[in-house]
C-alpha cells in the first residue's frame, strides 16, 4: 500500500506502519517522509519530561483528556528506555492511558530509546511529523526523564514542561542535571504530598537565579495528576506559553532553529553513511586500521588523508 | 555438653564431610549450612523468644491448648456458577464434615460489577459465585443456619457490600448481627501489590476498611473484619520472608489508619486475622508461621501498645499453595497438598483450605475436593502431627530458621517504614517490584534446572489430556442477567434511588461511617454494581503501578 | 534497518493474576523484544486498538479466569477487522487441553499452559513471527 497516501486519507494503520518504518529506518521511510512533509507544521508539539516516578504518564493522560474535551485531536509519543544489555524494552506508559485507547481522536505510540540517542531525536521528530500530517492538533512527547538525551528530544517540541514531585530525594539533583534550562512550564505533581511547598520554594529560587534575562519566567503549577486537580489551570498556562511563543515570534525562531538542526542532522547522517560505505567498500580502510594499530601512522593523519581524498 | 566442645566437634565433622563430599558435587540451590547445632540458637532465650503456647510472643501457637482441644477449622473454599449451585456445594460440604464455609465470588462481583454489565461478559460465575443483589445472597445461604455456621468470604474491594448482605440475610433468618461468625478478607492493600482485584484508590479504600472496623466492633463483635493476606503475595511469587513482611507491613497500615480514625487499638485488634500460604518447603513454612506470630506480637505490644493479649495474637487461616500445583501428572498434587497440610498444621494454623489436584487445570470437581478434605482429616487423625503442640520447637534448624525469617521480616518492615509505610511503598511500586523480582528469579531457577519441580522440569512423562474437568455452564451469565432484569422490574425503585442518593452524600462526607448507608441500600435490593457505581463516582478508580 | 520484534502483552478479562504475564514480559524484554505492557482488565477492543497503534508483531494474552474461549477469538477477529491480519496471536493461562483445538481454529497460533517455559514462548515467537 502507499503508506503516505493512506495516512493522509486518515488510515490509522498507515500512520502506525509509517512510524514503524521511521523507527526501523526502513528503506521506505525517506519516501514516506518526503510525501508527508508538505502536510506538516500545523500541530502544537508539547514535550513532557521529568525524573522517573514523577507521574508524567498520568499527567499526560489527564492533559490529553482535557484537550479532547476542548475538541482537539491528540497524538502521544511515549518513550521508555531500552535495556543496554538485551536491546529489549518494556514500554509501560500506555497502562496509565488505557482509557484513551478507544478514543477515536487519540493515537498513542510507545517507543524505546534503542540505544541510539542522537538517532532517537531524529526518529521522534519524524514520528511527530507523521502524526502532524495525519492531522493531530496537539502532539505530546513524553520522554524517559533521565540524562542529556532529554535536551535533544525536547528540541522537537514547541513548549516543554518539566514535571517534578516531592519526596524523590533527588529533586534538586534532577534540576541540576540540566532540565531546569529546558522547562518553559514546571509542574509539581503530587502537590498534596509532604514537601511540595518546599520543592516549590527551592524551584522558584533556582528559576529566579537563572531565568532573569528571559522575557518568559517559567511558571510553576501544582497538580495532583491522579485526581485531576490543577489540570485545567495547567492547560491555561501551557496555552499561555504557546500564545507567548506566537506573539513574540519565538515560535518561528524555535521552528527555524529546529528545521536547521534537523537538516544538519540529516546531512550529517547522510555524509556519515556515505563515507562509511565508501571507505569500507574498498577494503583500504582495514589496511589503515592495521597501520594505526601497529603505530606506523596515527589515526588523525589517516582521517585527514581520507577526507581530503573524498572531498576533492 | 559445653559450647566449646560442640564447636570443636563441629569443626572435626566439617573437615570429615568436606573430604567425603569432594567425591560428588553437592546439590545446588540448597542452603549452604549442612547441619544445625546448639551453636545456632545459643542466643535464643527460651522464655523470651520461644516460651509456651498461648503466651506472648506466641511462637508456639496462639491458644494454650492448640489441637489438643480441637482441630483447626477445615474450611473449603468453594463457589461457582449461580447462588443455587453453590448452595448445593455448601450443603454437601457441611454434610461431609467441613466445619466452616468459604465463599468464592466471581470476578465481576469481586470488582463491583453486575452480571449484566458489558465488562462482565464471559466472566459471570466462572471463578466463583455471581452475587448481584441481596436476592442472590438469600439463595446462597438458603437452608444454612447463619447462627451455626462460620462463613469466610473472599471479598475485598466491595467487602462492605457483601458483609451488609450477609447481615441482611441473617436478619431475615432471625439471627441478629451480634451472633454472626465469620470473616471478610477485606484486605485491599494486597490487591494493589499482588492480587489485582481493586476498585478504588488506596485512601478511600482505607476509609471503607476503618468504617467496617468501627461498625463491627459495635454491631458484629464476633466477625473477623479483615484477613490480612500474605497468601496472594506468595502466589504472586514472593519468598517466605517477604510474604510475612509485606503482610505485617499491611497490618501495621490498617492499625495506623484505624487509630487515626479514632479507634482504640484493643477495640479492633482482636478481630484482625491473617492468611498464610502453605508452600512446598515444609520446614521453612513451619518456621515462617512461628516467626510471623512473634513479629506480630511484638508489633502490637511494643509499637501499638495494645494491652489486651488477644490483640497480640496472630490468628491465621491457611491455604495450600495454588501456584505449586502442576498441570503435569496432576495426581502428584495430592502429595504436595499433603506435605503443605503437614507444614500448616505443624506451623499451628487456626483454619485450613486444601487445594484439589486438578486446580492447575480448572475449578475442582467434587471428587477431587473430597480427596483434599480427606487429606486434612488424615493429617489430623492419623499422622500424629496434631498430637503434640508445636512439635518442631527446639529443632536447632527450625529455631534458627525461625530467627532468620523473623530478622528478614524486620529488615523489610524497617525499609517500608522509611518509605512512609505500606501505602506509600505500594504507591511507589516498591513492594510490587520486590515481589516481581522474586517471581522472575523463581522462574529462571526452574528453567535452568536449579529448582526441580517433579513432572515439570524433571521426571516428565508423555501424558494424555485429563478428562472430566469441571466446566461452568455458559448459560450462567444469561440466567443471572434474567434474574437481574426481573429484580429491577419488581423492586421498589424509588426506595433504591433514595438509598443510593443517601449513600452518595455519605461518601462525600469523610466523617460519616458508610456501613449503615450500605446496609440500607442492600435491603432495598440495590445491586452490587449500583452501590459500587455510586462509590466509584465519588472515589474514582485505581490505576496500577507497573515497574517491571 | 533495525527491526525489533514488538509484542503487546495484555491481561484481558477481569482476573488479577498477572504473575505469569509480568514474568513473560520481562523474559521477552531480556530476549531483546520491545514489550508494550498494558496491564489488567483490558477489553478485546482495547487490546486490538493498542495493537494497531503500536504496530506490534505479536499479541500475547494471559487469562486465568476461564474466559479465554470468549475473549481470545474476539481479539483475533477485531485485529482482522483493522487490517492487522499479519499479527501473531498467542495465549496462555489455565486453559484445558480440550479447549485448545477450538482456539487454534479461531486463529490463536499457540496456547501456553501451566509449566510452559519462557524459553519455549520466546522460541515460538521467533520462529513464527511474520
Amino acid at each position: 500500500m502507499d503508506i503516505a497516501q493512506e495516512l493522509l486519507n486518515g488510515s490509522k494503520l498507515a500512520l502506525s506502519r509509517a512510524i514503524t518504518a521511521i523507527e526501523n529506518e526502513h528503506d521506505d521511510a525517506v519516501d514516506i517522509m518526503k510525501k508527508l512533509y508538505p502536510h506538516t507544521g500545523n500541530a502544537f508539539v508539547f514535550g513532557i519530561t521529568g525524573p522517573p516516578g514523577a507521574g508524567k504518564s498520568t499527567l499526560t493522560d489527564k492533559l490529553a483528556r482535557e484537550y479532547r474535551l476542548m475538541g482537539k485531536t491528540v497524538g502521544i509519543i511515549a518513550i521508555d528506555p531500552t535495556s543496554p544489555f538485551s536491546g529489549g524494552a518494556i514500554l509501560g506508559d500506555r497502562i496509565r492511558m488505557n482509557d484513551l485507547t478507544l478514543d477515536e481522536g487519540v493515537f498513542i505510540r510507545s517507543m524505546g530509546t534503542r540505544g541510539s540517542l542522537g538517532g532517537l531525536s531524529r526518529k521522534t521528530a519524524d514520528a511527530v511529523k507523521a502524526m502532524d500530517a495525519f492531522g493531530k492538533d496537539i502532539i505530546f512527547i513524553e520522554t524517559v526523564g533521565v540524562g542529556q538525551s532529554e535536551v535533544d528530544i525536547v528540541k522537537a517540541a514547541d513548549t516543554t514542561m518539566v514535571v517534578l514531585v516531592p519526596g524523590l530525594g533527588d529533586d534538586i539533583q534532577a534540576i541540576k542535571a540540566g532540565i531546569l534550562e529546558i522547562g518553559d512550564v514546571f509542574a509539581i505533581n503530587k502537590a498534596d504530598h509532604e514537601g511540595a511547598d518546599r520543592l516549590n520554594v527551592e524551584l522558584n529560587m533556582m528559576l529566579d537565579l537563572g531565568g532573569m534575562t528571559k522575557d518568559w519566567r517559567p511558571p510553576i503549577k501544582q497538580v495532583v495528576a491522579n485526581q485531576g486537580q490543577g489540570v485545567k489551570e495547567l492547560i491555561i498556562t501551557i496555552e499561555e506559553h504557546y500564545a507567548h511563543l506566537k506573539t513574540t515570534g519565538q515560535l518561528t525562531t524555535r521552528r527555524t532553529e529546529r528545521t536547521k538542526n534537523e537538516m544538519l542532522d540529516i546531512l550529517k547522517n547522510g555524509i556519515g553513511t556515505y563515507i562509511t560505505n565508501h571507505i569500507t567498500a574498498s577494503g583500504q580502510f582495514d589496511q589503515y586500521v592495521k597501520d594505526v594499530e601497529d603505530r606506523r601512522i596515527d589515526p588523525y593523519s589517516v582521517v585527514n588523508d581520507l577526507l581530503k581524498g573524498m572531498l576533492k | 555438653m559445653s559450647n566449646d566442645k560442640v564447636k570443636a566437634d563441629l569443626a572435626a565433622y566439617e573437615a570429615k564431610v568436606e573430604k567425603a563430599i569432594a567425591k560428588f558435587p553437592e546439590r545446588a540451590n540448597i542452603p549452604k549450612q549442612r547441619i544445625y547445632t546448639p551453636l545456632d540458637i545459643q542466643n535464643t532465650d527460651y522464655a523470651d523468644e520461644i516460651g509456651f503456647p498461648g503466651v506472648y510472643p506466641f511462637t508456639r501457637g496462639v491458644q494454650p491448648t492448640m489441637y489438643r482441644g480441637r482441630f483447626w477449622t477445615m474450611r473449603m473454599y468453594a463457589g461457582f456458577s449461580t447462588a443455587e449451585e453453590s448452595n448445593k456445594r455448601y450443603r454437601y460440604l457441611i454434610e461431609s464434615g467441613a466445619t466452616g464455609l468459604s465463599c468464592a465470588f466471581d470476578l465481576p462481583t469481586q470488582i463491583g460489577y453486575d452480571s449484566d454489565d458489558d465488562i462482565s461478559e464471559g466472566e459471570v460465575g466462572k471463578v466463583g459465585v455471581a452475587i448481584d443483589s441481596l436476592a442472590d445472597m438469600e439463595l446462597l445461604f438458603d437452608k444454612i443456619d447463619l447462627g451455626k455456621v462460620s462463613t469466610s468470604m473472599t471479598i475485598n474491594a466491595p467487602a462492605s457490600v457483601l458483609l451488609a448482605m450477609y447481615i441482611a440475610v441473617g436478619e431475615k433468618q432471625g439471627v441478629s448481627a451480634d451472633q454472626l461468625k465469620g470473616t471478610i478478607q477485606n484486605d485491599i492493600l494486597k490487591e494493589y501489590s499482588a492480587r489485582g482485584t481493586y476498585i478504588f484508590p488506596p485512601r478511600p479504600s482505607m476509609r471503607l476498611i476503618t468504617n467496617i472496623f468501627a461498625y463491627c466492633s459495635k454491631n458484629v463483635p464476633k466477625w473477623n473484619t479483615i484477613s490480612i493476606s500474605g497468601y496472594h503475595i506468595r502466589e504472586a511469587g514472593s519468598t517466605a520472608s517477604q510474604e510475612i513482611a509485606f503482610t505485617i507491613a499491611d497490618g501495621i497500615a490498617y492499625c495506623e489508619a484505624a487509630i487515626k480514625a479514632g479507634l482504640d487499638v484493643d477495640a479492633f485488634a482482636g478481630r484482625l486475622s491473617f492468611f498464610w500460604n502453605a508452600h512446598n518447603n515444609v520446614l521453612e513454612e513451619v518456621a515462617k508461621f512461628r516467626a510471623s506470630r512473634r513479629v506480630w506480637a511484638k508489633v502490637m505490644k511494643e509499637r501499638f501498645k495494645a494491652k489486651n493479649p488477644k490483640s497480640w495474637m496472630l490468628r491465621v487461616h491457611t491455604q495450600t499453595a495454588g501456584s505449586m500445583l502442576t498441570a503435569q501428572q496432576p495426581n502428584n498434587n495430592i502429595v504436595r497438598v499433603a506435605l503443605q497440610t503437614a507444614a500448616a498444621v505443624m506451623g499451628g494454623t487456626q483454619s485450613l483450605h486444601t487445594n484439589s489436584r486438578d486446580e492447575a487445570l480448572a475449578l475442582p470437581t467434587e471428587d477431587s475436593v473430597m480427596v483434599a478434605l480427606r487429606t486434612q482429616q488424615i493429617v489430623a487423625c492419623e499422622s500424629g502431627l496434631a498430637d503434640v503442640i508445636d512439635p518442631l520447637a527446639g529443632s536447632y534448624y527450625v529455631e534458627a530458621l525461625t530467627n532468620k525469617i523473623e530478622a528478614e521480616a524486620w529488615d523489610y518492615i524497617k525499609k517500608i517504614d522509611e518509605i512512609g509505610g505500606a501505602v506509600s511503598a505500594i504507591e511507589q511500586g516498591y513492594i510490587q517490584k520486590e515481589i516481581q523480582d522474586s517471581a522472575y528469579q523463581w522462574q529462571m531457577d526452574v528453567e535452568s534446572g536449579a529448582k526441580t519441580i517433579v513432572g515439570v522440569n524433571k521426571f516428565q512423562v508423555e501424558e494424555k489430556p485429563v478428562e472430566g474437568l469441571l466446566r461452568v455452564d455458559a448459560s450462567v451469565g444469561v440466567k443471572q442477567k434474567k434474574h437481574l432484569a426481573e429484580l429491577r422490574a419488581k423492586r421498589d425503585n424509588a426506595a433504591v434511588k433514595e438509598a443510593l442518593i443517601a449513600l452518595e452524600k455519605a461518601c462525600k462526607d469523610e466523617e460519616e461511617n458508610l456501613m449503615p448507608h450500605i446496609l440500607t441500600a442492600v435491603k432495598t435490593y440495590a445491586t452490587l454494581g449500583e452501590i459500587c457505581g455510586v462509590m466509584r463516582s465519588v472515589f474514582g478508580e485505581y490505576v496500577a503501578h507497573v515497574n517491571l | 534497518m533495525e527491526k525489533r520484534i514488538r509484542v503487546l502483552v495484555a491481561k484481558p478479562g477481569l482476573d488479577g493474576h498477572d504473575r505469569g504475564a509480568k514474568v513473560v514480559a520481562r523474559a521477552l524484554r531480556d530476549a531483546g523484544f520491545e514489550v508494550i505492557y498494558t496491564g489488567l482488565r483490558q477489553t478485546p477492543e482495547q487490546i486490538a486498538e493498542a495493537a494497531l497503534q503500536e504496530d506490534v508483531n505479536v499479541v500475547a494474552m494471559s487469562i486465568l479466569s476461564g474466559a479465554h474461549a470468549h475473549i481470545f477469538p474476539k481479539v483475533v477477529n477485531l485485529l482482522k477487522g483493522k487490517g492487522m491480519d499479519d499479527v501473531l496471536v498467542v495465549g496462555g493461562g489455565v486453559i484445558p487441553e480440550s479447549d485448545i483445538p477450538a482456539l487454534k481454529a479461531a486463529g490463536i497460533a499457540e496456547v501456553f499452559t501451566p509449566g510452559a517455559t519462557t524459553g519455549t514462548i520466546i522460541d515460538f515467537i521467533k520462529e513464527n513471527v511474520k
